[in-house]
């Protein structure tokens, strides 16, 4: 059984201007232990899906899917308590902007006892415990001291790395990285990709990476989607996708790309428009 | 330079022409977004009625405001018992159209609010771009004033200074301008502040631009939307002021018929004829909420983060 | 005069303590008493300048400062020139100013003309009851306008969402001196719930002992005090809560909606919190950073309200007793008055500004 099973999913948005299609009829399998990276350029519905199983969209967003289940359980329709339970221990996320996504009142350890509060019934010692032993997972220095910062006390780096521990405290089935490094400086990038690779292969968990950066993909997938306007393109394992790609889209991604520059026009992806029908 | 060769001639034309576009431009977007809040676009449309109510005032009212009628005195609004057709809304203790004297006190509320917005706009504007561009002392001692006048209420401020000034609506304009000032300083010195290094006003600076150019016609019109919402709200507040001032004795004196100073002259009648005091506060509500109609409309149009295109 | 940035502090450690609880432990003394001093700082000079127009105001009337004392009656140059020398008018301004200043430090605030006592003295037995009030609407205006805000921010667009802001709308555009008649003409004469004036009825008489009504009618045991303290105290409290009460409103609502829209609330929810907690802990605690702010300006609002409040209700308070003493030509109440509110509204202010320090991690740390 899949761990994350999601077929024909459609997400509308009520927009001034009418209906706006952010996704039309995509599927998403992804089994347990497995990295999965949904790739696409901005507006091409990525995150929207991920969104909509984490129940984070706006009210504006109708969601419809013939299948949408995790471990076999109907999201669709869960109760919004049943949904919370199930949403930060189970299914977690972690998005692209990490200060920002820290709230500035509390302190960073504050943060993390909190998940481990609604999930968990640990005692207040054993939460202590628990959020020293995530931050020395995660490769915080000094975990004792940076436990009472605030989050614009830190570097982005170091907010996402809090905002891992928080999303792996407790023991997730599924991780979902939105754009974990797309804000970061690049040598943190690597840093922050090897250090959830690294906590994806320990623990066994999915993982589902989305990402506009190739390179990212190369790095860290074993199945890709490609998406584009909403819709799927093409879906393969990564090998094959980057040797031998199927869809014209994907070949124009692959050429956009700043190594295969020669000669002296760089590839766009319109170029490829009209051959390939999208 | 090659200003006068027929090229260049035709380029400033063409810029010229493209700066009028570009202008007609920015209006109608900025309709496009006033007019979605219903609610701005009603309060414009009753403020506008005031105003031609208030320009045409003899042609509109019924009677004279100061007439008094000495056999028609407290008489109720027409709907009650006791009610004259010729006084729709009653008559005052004294005899006189209501009606008639809310229509002619909307002179007095708009000829207020102008006036003390021009004062306090015109004079905030120069007080605070000079504060905001010279920094250094001449800041620091504008700022220190400006405390010292937020530091007392507005309207202890403006009472006192209107007893200074003595009683009358000249100087109870002159002090309500006074006592708001200080806001429209500290909104443009803020957005000179925030301007004044950004790139544009450097590139100015040093194409030559001098002090004076700089001020006002480099730095002043991108500062505009914020002294522009702060405008409709101070006229509203000038008219509650003026009303309050009026209303304590220290504003515009009776006979005037000013609708804060009706209603201190309603005061001992508020439990035998409420029509004397519920009117002429009915029209300062009316007149003063369609004002901030128009504001929050005007500050929601102008306001750069909340544009949806 | 709310002029909360520029603070710069060492980072040093944290102190131990419990970092699971919220943050305000975390605060240093050390810290606060930089926020207090670097505010005074900007605070001396202006309290200077106000003591100066208190100063100018005598003198800046038309006339004589000796013949309009005197009133009407006039008086004979003899014994205006006695009255001279004891008051100092005959030498030089600078000198008034610094015999003025001194007194102030003395606690001598010159003497009322209508009473006879010290101007500070009745200042002191006036107080309270405007307190009492300014107290009463504030707590209705944060209480009824914090939630009313939350409430229209959440359900954004809805019906509800524009009834509570069309009513807090109509709320600031009101004169509230004709709302207080009004509400006189409702409650007091059509519906007979409340009295006209005062702040308790005639029948009772008790010692004062704090000065709040309310609290003095408990005191006293007598039966049926509290409850005319209460009945007395209502509606004036509604009409000044008014203003503070749509602008709250509105300030929150505004605030919420920004904070709503943050990536942290966002994180919140992911985590699976519950709503009430997302909404009421999560984002209010940020939302209210600036709300707190507006709530320490309507201050200076109240007190200009409770200017027009007390005169409608006659409610015996510090407003009523400027207005009075301003048509009496009472000048030297009206002076040491003038100080005395301006002096409160900075401290007022003060204590909003370090409220703001603490409360705003990111100011505290710069």
């Amino acid at each position: 059984m899949p761990l994350l099973e999601i077929r024909n999913l459609k997400v509308e948005f009520e927009t001034a201007k009418g209906a706006f299609k952010a996704l039309d009829g995509v599927d998403y399998t992804v089994d347990a232990g497995e990295v999965l990276s949904i790739v696409g350029e901005s507006g091409s519905g990525k995150s929207v899906a991920m969104l909509a199983v984490m129940g984070l969209l706006p009210d504006t967003a109708t969601i419809t899917a013939d299948v949408m289940e995790f471990e076999g359980r109907d999201l669709r329709t869960l109760s919004s308590r049943e949904r919370r339970k199930v949403i930060g221990k189970d299914i977690s996320m972690i998005f692209q902007e990490p200060i920002a996504s820290l709230n500035p009142c509390f302190t960073i350890g504050f943060q993390l006892a909190e998940t481990l509060k609604i999930h968990t019934d640990l005692n207040s010692a054993a939460r202590k415990a628990r959020v020293l032993e995530l931050m020395r997972a995660v490769g915080i220095p000094d975990p004792e001291g940076r436990v009472s910062a605030y989050p614009h006390q830190m570097s982005g780096g170091q907010c996402q790395r809090v905002m891992i521990a928080m999303a792996i405290a407790c023991s997730p089935k599924l991780l979902i990285a939105d754009e974990p490094t797309t804000a970061l400086d690049v040598t943190i990038q690597k840093q922050i990709l090897d250090l959830l690779v690294q906590l994806q292969q320990e623990s066994g968990m999915g993982l589902i990476m989305i990402t506009h950066d190739m390179g990212v993909v190369a790095e860290t997938a074993d199945r890709v989607i490609v998406q584009y306007k909403g819709r799927k393109m093409e879906e393969s394992d990564v090998l094959s996708l980057f040797e031998n790609p199927q869809h014209a889209y994907t070949k124009a991604l692959l050429s956009a790309l700043p190594e295969n520059a020669t000669g002296d026009r760089l590839p766009t992806v319109s170029d490829f428009a009209d051959a390939g029908g999208f | 330079m090659t200003k006068n060769t027929p090229v260049a001639a035709a380029a400033q034309v063409k810029l010229e022409q493209e700066s009028r576009n570009a202008t007609k431009a920015m209006l109608l977007e900025f309709w496009y977004y006033f007019s979605q809040n219903k609610g701005a676009v009603l309060g414009l449309a009753v403020f506008v009625l005031l105003v031609l109510v208030a320009v045409f005032a003899p042609l509109v009212a019924p009677h004279d405001p100061d007439v008094q009628y000495r056999d028609s005195f407290l008489v109720p609004p027409v709907w009650l018992e006791g009610g004259k057709a010729a006084f729709l809304l009653g008559t005052d203790a004294v005899g006189r159209d209501i009606l008639s004297r809310l229509i002619f006190g909307a002179r007095f509320s708009l000829f207020i609010g102008i006036v003390v917005v021009t004062i306090a706009l015109v004079g905030g504007i120069v007080i605070g771009l000079v504060a905001g561009y010279m920094r250094g002392f001449v800041d620091t001692f504008i700022m220190r004033v400006m405390d010292i006048i937020l530091a007392f209420p507005s309207l202890l401020l403006a009472l006192v200074l209107v007893a200074i000034l003595g009683p009358g609506l000249m100087n109870a304009m002159i002090a309500i301008a006074i006592v708001l000032q200080p806001h429209f300083v500290r909104l443009t010195r803020a957005a000179v502040l925030a301007e004044r290094s950004r790139d544009y006003v450097v590139a100015a600076k040093v194409a030559g631009a001098g002090h004076f150019r700089l001020m006002f016609k480099t730095i002043l019109p991108n500062c505009l939307a914020p002294l522009i919402v702060q405008a409709t709200l101070s006229f509203s507040n000038a008219i509650l002021d003026a009303a309050a001032l009026g209303f304590l004795g220290m504003g515009a004196q009776p006979p005037t018929p000013e609708w804060g100073t009706m209603l201190a002259e309603a005061r001992e009648f508020i439990l035998r004829a409420w029509w004397v005091v519920t009117f002429p506060g009915l029209a300062i509500l009316i007149t003063v909420l369609a004002i901030n109609l128009v504001g929050d409309g005007l500050r929601d149009a102008l306001d750069p983060k909340l544009k949806r295109s | 005069m709310i002029n909360a940035g520029a603070f710069v502090y060492s980072t040093g450690d944290h102190p131990a303590v419990s970092w699971q609880d919220p943050p305000v432990r975390h605060i240093r003394t050390h810290d606060m008493f930089r926020i207090l001093f670097s505010r005074l700082g900007l605070l001396i000079p202006t309290f200077f300048g106000v003591t100066l127009v208190a100063f100018s105001f005598i003198r800046l009337l038309p006339g004589d400062p000796l013949d309009l004392l005197a009133g009407e009656r006039g008086i004979d140059p003899e014994r205006k020139a006695q009255l001279m020398a004891q008051m100092g008018f005959d030498r030089p301004l600078w000198e008034q100013y610094l015999d003025y200043l001194l007194n102030i430090f003395q606690g001598d605030l010159g003497t009322s003309f209508a009473s006879k006592k010290p101007v500070l003295d009745e200042f002191l037995t006036l107080f309270p009851a405007t307190a009492e009030l300014a107290l009463c609407a504030i707590i209705i205006a944060v209480c009824l306008g914090i939630p009313a805000g939350i409430f229209a921010a959440v359900k954004r667009g809805s019906v509800a969402d524009q009834a509570i802001m069309g009513t807090a709308l109509v709320g600031y555009s009101m004169p509230i001196f004709w709302w207080g008649l009004l509400l006189i003409i409702l409650f007091s004469g059509i519906l007979q719930w409340t009295p006209v004036s005062g702040r308790i009825s005639l029948m009772f008489f008790f010692p004062q002992v704090t000065g709040f009504m309310l609290i003095d009618s408990l005191l006293s045991g007598e039966k049926g005090a509290f409850l005319s303290a209460v009945r007395h105290l209502i509606l004036p409290s509604v009409v000044l809560a008014t203003i503070p009460l749509a602008v709250i409103a509105r300030q929150t609502r505004s605030a919420m909606l920004e904070v709503l829209g943050e990536d942290y609330v966002r994180t919140a929810r992911a985590k699976g919190l519950p709503p009430f907690r997302v909404i009421g802990f999560h984002a209010l605690r940020n939302a209210l950073i600036p709300v707190i702010t507006t709530i320490g300006l309507q201050v200076g609002v109240l007190l200009a309200g409770a200017i027009l409040t007390e005169t409608i209700f006659s409610w015996p308070g510090i407003g009523k007793w400027l207005v009075d003493s301003i048509s009496r030509r009472d000048y030297f109440v009206v002076q040491g008055g003038l100080l005395l509110i301006a002096g409160i509204i900075m401290l007022v202010n003060l204590i909003v500004d370090l409220l703001y320090g603490l409360i705003n991690p990111r100011i505290r740390h710069n």
